[in-house]
């Protein structure tokens, strides 16, 4: 070859590999700016609602207490998130909140005070900012601001008076005056407030005396802990075991119907090619049908439940574990085998003693590693077929209230799975490495 | 027989009763974990059969009973097929967008974080735990709680399921891709690294060209996994072909023959695009030839 053949061969590979390098770089990113066109990506953040994820952001790790006005009866009451389930007692207030005759006092965060006198009339001197009064009346609301002078943190109208401030929240209409104030942390995560261990540390009840006179200390908070009605411990508990449990039968159920139908798909154990080719295709169908498609039918005749989201991993992952198991039976060593048949051993002995040893750490392997991907495939299925952590999950969601809930489960259902992926791990290298 | 006289032969039995007495521990052990097994199966679906709405053996008798009125009445109207066909084809392009959107940003993604929590191409070795950390929990997350979140903040739509999806995607190849990288011969590292090449020459021109097959193969799977992922997400409101078929499965509708329509599309959709994978994987692990 001389040197101008190769000297021009090198010149044609240069410019290709420059072309190349433009063009792959040039098509992601074309392919990315169609993506934004097509799912009208700007269209999308002008409807955004950027307040959402700042309530979704704050609820997740704080929670709000309600001191509450009836402007109709003038009666005080106190609520966490203002939920029945973490309400005060009547004429019973939290400690930055002190009804007398003067009126109502209440402590924001950072300083900043809201009185209410016994007439109704509210009372907000924001600190850089001058004092706000608002008087509920049966014709609307009478406040020192208009329209014009107010600031963009509060919002008001003619019947409606809403204050945002970093202090806290105060809402004033014709039939209720609310004081919100912010705190960190999980509200009631223990203990709500009609359990008497409410309010008391673990020191008290482990060794202090006796708090609730008919249960033992430990006994008595142990069972409210669980029953905690605004948490649901004992449900969300049940959740997950009922997840973990979907993925186990469905992945266990998936092996076990799976290995016996291998053996006839694979060549060199099932002469026949007819039934091979057909139940080749029955695999196929079963992972081409989907998880989401199964799940659907199956809740049709078996109704919600874990039993349907079992039933769904098993079919889809049949499919999966019996192309699988059969590939790895094809590439077994034969001499093992004949080495068993030389023994005079019938075909189940040879079957058990010199395929099943060495399709064993694939079979073990694939099985725990779907067990564990299939620990999130039941989350996302238990929220179609209701059943598990996924229902809790997208009911809590859906309802767009109690992120501080939402973002429990997530980060239960991420130890979940992280712990599912550990102890997969750890089995395998058990298993298979023969610990 | 021939055990007794290769026993006398030995002289004495010890060692071949202490053989037999392992065997028997091994059988006993080995049936035990069975047993254990075969229990915790059979608890299991106890269990999981009494907390469904409708029995398992209930339900079985009337498993076909859906299918078939799908079937009966896609077959009444068998004529307008081609049509649905195309009226649910754009969806079924939607989803496919998202699994290949999210599948590229994953790669992308994952990539960077996959070079920068291996030992010997991290820029800086502190970087390497933390982004292994990042990555287990972005691999944990479940794409469902992402998409739900993007939902509610931005609206339905296909946007948060690719956000979803591409989120759980960068934590589950850029953990794979981690694994090629260490098989990456460094050589050609240190050569670039000795004519002063910056960190992302050196990665961009020694280290992607190497791994750069196995990083195509291992995308491609997680394309097919991801589609099916975007076609459920679409079932809680993230629109693609999963949002129609929510809306055509409803009961009393009459909209079944659409719903057949869809369970085809996505059938073939999934049919072909693991065929596909399938062949380029085979092409690329054993090279182009054959």
């Amino acid at each position: 070859m001389t040197d101008a053949v190769m000297q021009s061969e090198i010149h044609v590979l240069f410019r290709r590999k420059r072309i190349m390098a433009l063009a792959l770089p040039f098509m992601v990113l074309a392919y990315l700016a169609y993506v934004v066109w097509t799912f009208d990506v700007v269209g999308l953040m002008q409807r955004a609602e950027p307040g959402r994820a700042q309530t979704l952001l704050a609820d997740s790790y704080s929670y709000k207490t309600h001191i509450t006005r009836s402007n109709r009866t003038g009666d005080w009451d106190a609520a966490i998130e203002g939920e029945r389930k973490g309400k005060y007692d009547e004429g019973v207030f939290p400690a930055w909140a002190v009804l007398n005759d003067t009126g109502m006092t209440i402590a924001l965060n950072h300083g900043h005070e809201v009185t209410v006198s016994p007439e109704g009339e509210m009372r907000y001197d924001v600190p850089g900012f001058g004092l706000i009064t608002a008087l509920p009346t049966r014709r609307g609301i009478e406040t020192n601001l208009t329209p014009e002078t107010a600031p963009d943190w509060v919002n008001m109208s003619n019947t409606r008076l809403s204050i945002t401030t970093r202090g806290g929240r105060v809402n004033v209409t014709k039939s209720k005056t609310e004081v919100f104030r912010y705190f960190t942390g999980w509200e009631l995560f223990f203990f709500t407030l009609d359990s008497p261990y409410h309010g008391h540390s673990v020191t008290e009840i482990l060794f202090g005396d006796q708090i609730d006179p008919t249960r033992g200390n430990v006994a008595g908070a142990l069972h409210d802990f669980w029953m905690n009605p605004m948490w649901h411990h004992h449900q969300v508990a049940w959740a997950m075991f009922e997840t973990i449990l979907m993925a186990f039968l469905g992945t266990m159920g998936a092996g076990l119907i799976a290995l016996p139908l291998a053996f006839f798909a694979a060549r060199g154990f099932n002469p026949l090619r007819s039934t091979r080719f057909a139940l080749r295709r029955v695999f196929d169908f079963l992972r081409g049908v989907d998880g989401l498609i199964w799940t659907i039918l199956l809740s049709r005749a078996f109704g919600p439940g874990p039993l349907t989201g079992s039933l769904a991993i098993m079919l889809t992952d049949t499919g999966t574990f019996g192309k699988l198991f059969s590939e790895a039976l094809e590439n077994t060593d034969k001499k093992q085998i004949e080495g068993i048949q030389s023994t005079g051993a019938n075909r189940l002995q040879r079957y058990r003693f010199g395929v099943l040893p060495q399709l064993m750490p694939v079979l073990l392997s694939q099985i725990l590693y779907y067990l564990e991907s299939n620990t999130r495939s039941a989350t996302i299925i238990g929220a179609i077929t209701g059943g598990g952590i996924g229902l809790l999950l997208t009911q809590a969601m859906i309802t767009h209230k109690d992120w501080e809930e939402v973002t429990y489960y997530i980060i239960l259902v991420v130890l979940m799975v992280m712990m599912m992926d550990w102890l997969s791990g750890w089995l395998r290298r058990k298993l298979i490495k023969g610990g | 027989m021939s055990d007794t006289a290769l026993g006398h032969h030995t002289g004495g039995g010890t060692t071949r009763d202490a053989y037999f007495e392992m065997v028997r521990r091994k059988r006993l052990y080995g049936g035990l974990t069975i047993l254990v097994f075969v229990v915790l199966l059979v608890s299991g679906f106890v269990l999981a059969d009494g907390r469904n709405a409708g029995g398992f053996w209930n339900g079985l008798s009337q498993l076909g009973d859906f299918p078939a009125t799908v079937v009966a009445e896609a077959w009444e109207s068998r004529a307008d097929m081609p049509a649905h066909l195309v009226t649910y084809f754009p969806a079924l392009i939607d989803t496919i967008n998202i699994a290949a959107a999210s599948t590229l940003i994953g790669v992308l993604i994952g990539g960077l974080l996959s070079m920068l929590s291996t030992r010997g191409l991290a820029p800086v070795p502190w970087l390497i735990p933390i982004c292994r950390r990042i990555m287990d929990i972005m691999r944990a997350l479940p794409e469902i709680v992402l998409a739900l979140a993007f939902i509610f903040i931005l609206g339905g739509g296909p946007v948060p399921a690719m956000i979803a999806i591409a989120f759980h995607t960068c934590g589950a190849l850029g953990k794979l891709f981690s694994e090629v990288n260490e098989n990456a011969d460094l050589k050609p590292v240190e050569g670039l690294a000795s004519v002063g090449a910056s960190w992302p020459q050196r990665m961009w021109l020694a280290v992607v060209p190497q791994v750069a097959p196995n990083y195509l193969s291992y995308a491609l799977l997680r394309f097919e996994i991801n589609i099916r992922a975007s076609a459920i997400l679409g079932f809680v409101g993230a629109g693609g072909i999963g949002y129609e078929l929510k809306n055509t499965i409803s009961w009393g509708q009459g909209k079944f023959d659409e719903a057949a329509a869809i369970f085809i599309l996505l059938f073939l959709a999934i049919v072909i695009v693991d065929n596909l994978s399938d062949l380029a994987r085979n092409r690329l692990t054993h090279g182009g030839k054959k």
